[in-house]
């Protein structure tokens, strides 16, 4: 019997006005699963992570995390919209890292990673203080507590980020191209935090284009292409015998 | 300083001699002293007229100038400038929070009284709170359907300086509203959505994230408004407020010393609202931390860092070879 999913997500749409940008996505991450999503620029990735912590409402189809709709509650046959207290409170639960960092310029380091833990959680400045160190150590950045994000690096950022994300102790942790924005000389960084918290058994759902990545840490890929799953897999058998032209086509492109 | 290759600290490429600095004859700029001097002229002419005007009388201006009428009078616009200002802030960001707000009644109330009290003068505005009395000779707070009730006489209530306050800081808010409202849409995106996916609610996120980085666009023009302010409190001699334009026109009034008493008023404002401008640069830097990597220097240690980098600076090309040996390049020195 396996464990039920953390993530289901089924026939989810998405539309932006016209713009169809998630056609039907149905999928399943298993707790302690690593799931790295790859596809073109525009295939509706991105858009599909920000769904899951609500970022962004689904137009049709359903989503699960942890075994509750994501949004709303059923009641009746009818689908209620959550308050917004509580919608807050589920996305506390999920980790985000994103693209482009957005860290709090105005706030350091440690600053940047207690901020959530005291002002969300209520945890008491001394405690979420003690984890944020050792967060911050453990992504490497022990010494550079008191640093503001413009005086580090864009993979010295992004690992702060990282780490930012954990002090809420997320059951789940979503990667939106973590890495796409730094130097290459950086990347290798992020990839061993994010790797030796896959060791660790975290749920994570990561949008990527590094497919060394995907290969040795994901449990399972999925190849997306204009809102829909064209093919999904294990990574070995995605990558090294894909079996739709799409994916033929995007992969002789990237690898 | 051929032992220079030896330096382990020199990387293989900067490894040979640093050429002398450039020291090249400067272009030369001859129509900024022509320039220069007609504006002298002028100035000296425009300064002439007036310190020679056989009618006015400079030694009434130094008499008056330190006043005590005078001078109280300046405390009451610093006063007053301070408590509109007080006002127009905390209200005005209370309506670009409701103005940005999702929930349309706000936004709504808000759009309806900036577009008020933006769109009428605030002459107008002072005027009208300072005669109230003639149309509401009462004001009631009461609950309705019950006796429990507060009234007051309308004239014992707005006193020329709360007349003043509720005109001059109610229209400031509405300036103030769109000056916040600029600075909220100037924070990036991504910072909210960070704050959101973290858990954090609409308000924790707007007084946590986007309010502290929205300060580096709301406080330069802000300061604009204070000193704006500052001179127009002078509108408050509408309701009779003592400040130092309805002070100094009581006075010449009755010594017929328009001009000198006008000029004694513009010496305080002027020096009122640079104190005002010193403070603003103080201020600006703060909030500059977290965006900028070094903060600007103080005036005092831009002088400071001039005089020094005077004496540091290599001499003429004379006498550059000593100055070389003195100081080599790369000596690690």
């Amino acid at each position: 019997m396996p464990l039920a999913p953390m993530v289901r997500a089924e026939a989810v749409h998405k539309s932006f006005g016209r713009n169809e940008v998630l056609r039907g996505i149905d999928l399943e991450v298993a707790p302690r699963e690593v799931m790295c999503i790859i596809g073109p620029s525009g295939s509706g990735k991105s858009t599909f992570l920000r769904c899951i912590n609500h970022l962004e409402k689904i137009d049709a189809g359903r989503l699960w995390v942890d075994g509750e709709l994501v949004g709303y509650r059923e009641q009746g046959g009818r689908l209620h919209e959550l308050p917004d207290r509580v919608v807050c409170q589920k996305r506390s639960e999920i980790g985000m890292v994103f693209q482009s960092f957005n860290l709090f310029p105005h706030m350091t380091a440690l600053e940047n990673v207690i901020e959530a833990p005291v002002k969300v959680k209520r945890e008491p400045v001394a405690v979420a203080s003690e984890r944020g160190r050792a967060l911050l150590d453990r992504v490497g950045l022990g010494d550079r507590l008191d640093a503001h994000p413009r005086q580090l690096s864009g993979g010295q950022q992004q690992r702060v980020a990282i780490a930012r994300a954990l002090a809420m102790q997320p059951k789940l942790m979503l990667f939106d191209e973590p890495t796409s924005a730094l130097d290459p000389e950086l990347v290798g960084d992020v990839l061993n935090v994010m790797r030796s918290l896959a060791e660790e058994g975290m749920t994570m759902i990561v949008v990527t284009h590094e497919m060394g990545f995907a290969r040795e840490v994901g449990d399972s890929l999925v190849f997306m292409d204009s809102g829909y799953i064209v093919e999904a897999g294990r990574p070995r058998d995605v990558i090294g015998n894909p079996q739709e032209q799409r994916t033929k086509d995007f992969l002789s492109k990237v690898l | 300083m051929t032992g220079l290759t030896a330096d382990p600290a020199v990387p293989p490429g900067a490894a040979r001699q640093r050429p002398a600095a450039i020291r090249a004859v400067p272009l030369r700029h001859p129509w900024r002293w022509v320039s220069a001097v007609v504006v002298l002229l002028v100035l000296a002419g425009v300064i002439d007229t007036f310190v020679t005007a056989p009618q006015l009388h400079w030694s009434v201006v130094g008499q008056y100038l330190f006043n005590g009428q005078i001078l109280q009078a300046a405390v009451v616009t610093l006063y007053l400038t301070a408590i509109a200002m007080i006002v127009g802030v905390g209200l005005g960001v209370l309506l670009a929070v409701m103005r940005l707000s999702v929930n349309r009644v706000m936004s709504s109330v808000s759009w309806f009284y900036i577009w008020f009290f933006r769109g009428t003068p605030v002459l107008v505005q002072l005027f009208f709170w300072w005669n109230i009395a003639t149309i509401l000779p009462t004001l009631s707070v009461g609950i309705p359907f019950t006796h429990i009730m507060w009234s007051e006489s309308t004239n014992k209530l707005i006193t020329p300086l709360l007349a003043a306050i509720l005109g001059l800081g109610l229209n400031e808010a509405a300036y103030m509203a769109e000056i916040v409202r600029a600075g909220i849409i100037s924070v990036d995106q991504g910072q909210t959505e960070a704050a959101h996916a973290l858990g954090m609610r609409r308000p924790l996120v707007m007084r946590r994230i986007v309010l502290p980085q929205a300060m580096r666009v709301i406080v330069p023009p802000t300061g604009n408004e204070t000193i704006s302010m500052l001179k127009t409190t002078s509108l408050a001699y509408i309701a009779t407020v003592h400040e130092l334009f309805f002070t100094q026109q009581e006075i010449s009034n009755f010594n017929y010393r328009i001009i000198e008493l006008a000029i004694v008023a513009s010496i305080w404002y002027l020096a009122m609202s640079s104190v005002l401008t010193v403070f603003q640069y103080y201020i600006e830097r703060h909030f500059a931390r977290g965006s900028v990597r070094g903060l600007p220097p103080t005036p005092i240690q831009r002088l400071r860092r001039m005089l020094f980098q005077f004496h540091a600076q290599p001499p003429f090309v004379a006498d550059v070879e000593p100055w070389l040996e003195a100081n080599p390049p790369h000596s690690g020195m």
